[in-house]
């Protein structure tokens, strides 16, 4: 028999700290995946956000900057100046680039700065506790929404993808999720190809991924990918919100009104 | 005779039961074993009916499971 | 290379750019505008990278992931923006990545105005940011200190990977005096084999200040602390103007040195024997010639603009040995030479009686 499925080679051995279900592992490995099939291992720089994926260094064998919260686009813009040439990413929660690092996210967007950003959003503050988060739904219960988010006092989910896709600096925006193996499979399509937008120096890429947080949502894993397609898919809607193709249209039907 | 083969990395297990929804046929169960980090690892039953879909280890957030398919 | 007549912010960007910086990131904040508008003209000339970040944080997160790939970089701002740079600040020490950083200090606190100040002294050498780190401060009192004192600090951030700050004014900003830049041109900084580059042919590196297990947090910390006392062991600098037999010691650094020299002068004229003690590094400070000259000097004197920040490392480098007194303008108002000498003749006057 034939190995068909085995660790990506630029993952380490690590053992993995995510609680048991939370589907942050099966991100890890994706992108490890795409790296791999891409053979951009020693050319890859990641950086690293504050929340749950702050160990990510230890699971990838590439060079990494562990950022502030919030601002990894900026250290990512930072370090893909002085390395043009490099493959550069960024790894963010939603509280890490949908709130308090907005400014950072939506600047390196319209920028169109040629790295590709991975949004894991979880609906909630995984690290802290469970507060929460930009992305929490109506009516999801959290430590800090104890009787479910109240759409009076604390507002709406942020919608990243479709509010980063309109900018002319992205290239690349897509909304997917990893709640079963069909979707996880569509997930590192989607990475894949934000990769690639950068590698052809494009611009700016942008991958959301659903993601579960079953510790703090107080769920079984199997109920958490459940709680997640009922709950959260039918607002953040999967898809690709913008391609390189549909660029290129534009750009088209620009030049002939134009002329 | 099997088409595929899993194995499944125990210690690196942490039972969260995902990839017991993702096989298609229903081959693998939570064990009533503790590892050493005192969870209870996967397991595959009825080995021999895999086909070697490597669902489950798609699905599986700790890469612990290892997927072998027979050359068709 | 011959004097060139220039304005003390764009002397600063210049200085940068011979001392091999192609990167910099930063926001428009009154009075430090020049820098960043003559980087944008400078750095596509020799192939660097200028850009006008979103916000402070921004750019000093830039100046981030720039200094962790090996470049030499810079940012410069003024109070409020330094403010926000302070969490960056505290992770650039943190993760011991060495960039440059200019304040032309601005009148506060808040928006207060872009008058010149001296209050952001206690921001910039106890900290400004969380954590047990330093930064390495010059505070420059010509234009041609700044060229020389920016030169130095790209070398001293290499040398220790850490920030160091330049703590200018307004005033010496947009004061244009004659200057010369000695330094050889295109310098290349020594290769930095700790920075992220991608990880080609050998171990990969990690850029963090995370250090989550507790005893390594600590080792860390004393390994920052070890490094912070053999910078200080070092790299202390000073100016001493007619000290040597002064009965009376000035202290101030900067613009206000500049006032105090004239003092001096014009004291001595008056028969009083009256010196300048300059620090040149506010952190570390200089503290050995002020406790020396305490063993014959009958007082000390700190001037500065805001309303006495300073004089508290003045006061622990002479010890209790002698009186340290203050005299300090704010708001953006520069102190005149005739209010210090009046204050020189009263200490002196005072002490006499
Ligand atoms: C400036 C600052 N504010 C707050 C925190 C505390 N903090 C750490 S992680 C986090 C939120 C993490 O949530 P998210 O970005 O959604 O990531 P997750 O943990 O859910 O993966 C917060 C608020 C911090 N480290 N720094």
């Amino acid at each position: 028999m034939k190995k068909i499925f085995s660790r990506p080679r630029s993952m380490t051995d690590k053992p993995m700290h995510f609680c048991p279900g939370c589907t942050h592992g099966v991100i890890q490995r994706l992108i490890a995946e795409v790296i791999d099939d891409l053979g951009i291992q020693e050319d890859t720089i990641a950086i690293g956000p504050v929340g749950c994926a702050v160990f990510c260094y230890d699971y990838w064998d590439v060079d990494f900057q562990q950022a502030s919260h919030g601002r990894a686009p900026a250290v990512a813009t930072g370090v893909k100046r002085v390395h043009p040439d490099k493959v550069v990413f960024s790894l963010q929660g939603d509280g890490d680039i949908a709130a308090i690092g907005t400014t950072e996210i939506i600047h390196a967007a319209a920028r169109g700065e040629k790295i590709t950003c991975l949004f894991v959003n979880n609906s909630i503050y995984g690290m802290t506790g469970g507060q929460m988060a930009p992305t929490t739904v109506v009516g999801q219960k959290s430590t800090t929404t104890p009787r479910g988010r109240d759409r009076d006092l604390a507002g709406y989910p942020v919608k990243m993808t479709e509010m980063l896709s309109v900018l002319d600096g992205v290239v690349y925006a897509a909304r997917v999720s990893v709640h079963n193996p069909a979707n996880v499979l569509k997930a590192k399509k989607a990475i894949k190809k934000a990769f690639e937008v950068q590698l052809r120096g494009e611009g700016f890429s942008l991958v959301e991924i659903l993601s579960t947080c079953p510790t703090n949502w107080g769920l079984s894993p199997l109920d958490a990918v459940r709680w997640l397609e009922k709950n959260m898919v039918p607002y953040f809607k999967l898809g690709e919100y913008k391609v390189p193709e549909e660029k290129k249209h534009e750009e088209i039907a620009v030049a002939e009104v134009a002329g | 005779m099997a088409i595929g083969r899993i194995v499944i990395d125990e210690e690196r297990c942490k039972g969260c039961a995902l990839c017991t929804a993702a096989c298609p046929k229903g081959l693998i169960r939570i064990s009533g074993r503790l590892n050493g980090s005192g969870y209870h690892p996967a397991e595959i039953v009825d080995g021999e009916k895999c086909r070697g879909c490597a669902l489950c280890a798609v699905m599986c957030p700790d890469v612990a499971i290892e997927v072998e398919k027979e050359a068709s | 290379m011959g004097k060139v007549l220039m304005k003390g912010n764009e002397a600063v960007a210049e200085a940068a750019v011979l001392s091999g910086c192609k990167y910099f990131f930063g926001y428009p904040i009154t009075p430090q505008n020049e820098i960043p508008e003559y980087m944008s003209k400078r750095l596509p000339e020799v192939g660097g990278t200028f850009l006008q970040a979103e916000s402070e944080i921004s750019a000093i997160n830039m100046v981030f992931g720039a200094a962790g790939s090996g470049a030499r970089v810079m940012t410069s701002s003024s109070g409020p923006g330094i403010s926000l740079k302070q969490e960056g600040i505290s992770y650039l020490a943190g993760a011991e990545l060495p960039c440059v950083i200019v304040n032309m200090v601005r009148g506060g606190p808040g928006l207060g105005n872009i008058g010149p100040a001296q209050s952001d002294y206690f921001q910039a050498t106890k900290g400004g940011g969380h954590g047990d780190y330093r930064v390495i401060v010059y505070g420059p009192a010509s234009v041609q200190e700044l060229v020389d004192l920016t030169m130095d600090a790209f070398e001293l951030a290499d040398t220790y990977r850490n920030p160091v700050m330049i703590l200018g004014d307004g005033i010496l900003g947009q004061m244009m005096e004659p200057v010369e830049f000695s330094f050889p041109e295109n310098s290349s900084p020594a290769p930095k084999p700790w920075s992220t580059s991608g990880a080609r042919g050998r171990k990969r590196n990690l850029v963090t200040s995370l250090y989550i297990v507790p005893e390594e947090l600590e080792k860390h910390c004393l390994k920052l602390k070890a490094k912070y006392d053999d910078v200080a062991a070092r790299e202390k600098k000073h100016e001493s103007y007619f000290a040597d037999d002064a009965d009376i010691i000035l202290a101030a650094y900067g613009t206000t040195a500049r006032i105090c020299k004239a003092v001096v002068d014009q004291a001595r004229e008056e028969g009083i024997r009256a010196g300048l003690i300059r620090p040149v590094s506010l952190w570390p400070f200089p503290d050995a010639p002020y406790n020396t000259a305490a063993d014959h000097a009958a007082a000390f004197l700190a001037v500065e603009m805001s309303n006495g920040q300073m004089v508290e490392d003045v006061r622990l480098a002479v010890n209790g040995k002698k009186p340290v007194h203050f005299f300090g303008r704010t708001g953006g108002i520069v102190p005149a030479k005739a209010e210090i000498i009046a204050e020189v003749k009263k200490i002196l006057g005072g002490g006499r009686q």
